[in-house]
């Protein structure tokens, strides 16, 4: 399922409102869940899972192709952690 | 490991504020539709597709095979069954906005 395919599914369940309200509708839920993360917050939601963002600190990689030593700068990664009940959920689907 | 910047916790109250203010629903309406958007993504993962949010991110079910464990406190073998596990793929944008926002490098 895409995004487009989302909108499409809600807009069905939807019909009083507008296609475009329901794409504004899951844009706002997305942005708002990546300024929290950008922002160094976390983003709990019970049942379905919770984003986090991870720091990993500056190391000395290798360019594969090379063999090269170079250095990777401290950066900072979005990682997901599933629910429980989505887990569950997944496993008995 | 998660860092702790303001160390603010976004739960759906703020997903659904969010989506008050951008649309003239009412705020019960909006937390609806916080709900229905995380059940369509959990009812489409739960059929084992992927959902691929463009600018955000993948969300796909990956299937685990049986493999052995051990019981750290008695040292005890024990299968794992298998099973499936929900992986989520941030995309590009994504990690770039987060090494904006918190000064690291993307790269």
């Amino acid at each position: 399922m895409t995004k487009s395919e989302l909108i499409m599914r809600l807009a069905e369940a939807n019909p009083h409102l507008y296609q475009r309200d329901v794409e504004r509708i899951v844009s706002a839920i997305f942005d708002e869940i990546s300024d929290a993360l950008a922002s160094g917050d976390r983003v709990e939601l019970r049942g379905f899972g919770a984003f986090s963002v991870k720091k990993r600190d500056a190391r000395v990689g290798r360019n594969p192709r090379t063999g090269d030593s170079v250095p990777v700068q401290e950066k900072f990664v979005p990682f997901f952690k599933t629910g429980k009940q989505l887990r569950d959920r997944i496993n008995d689907g | 490991m998660g860092v702790a910047m303001t160390g603010k916790t976004v739960t759906r109250a703020q997903l659904s504020e969010a989506v008050y203010q951008e649309v003239g629903l009412s705020r019960n309406e909006s937390a609806e539709l916080v709900e229905s958007v995380l059940e369509e993504i959990a009812q489409s993962l739960s059929r084992d597709e992927v959902v691929k949010i463009s600018s955000f991110g993948s969300f796909l079910v990956r299937q685990k095979g049986e493999r052995i464990g051990r019981n750290p406190k008695t040292g005890e073998e024990v299968p794992i069954l298998p099973r499936k596990v929900l992986v989520f793929r941030p995309s590009h944008v994504l990690k770039n906005r987060i090494n904006e926002g918190l000064g690291g490098d993307a790269g």
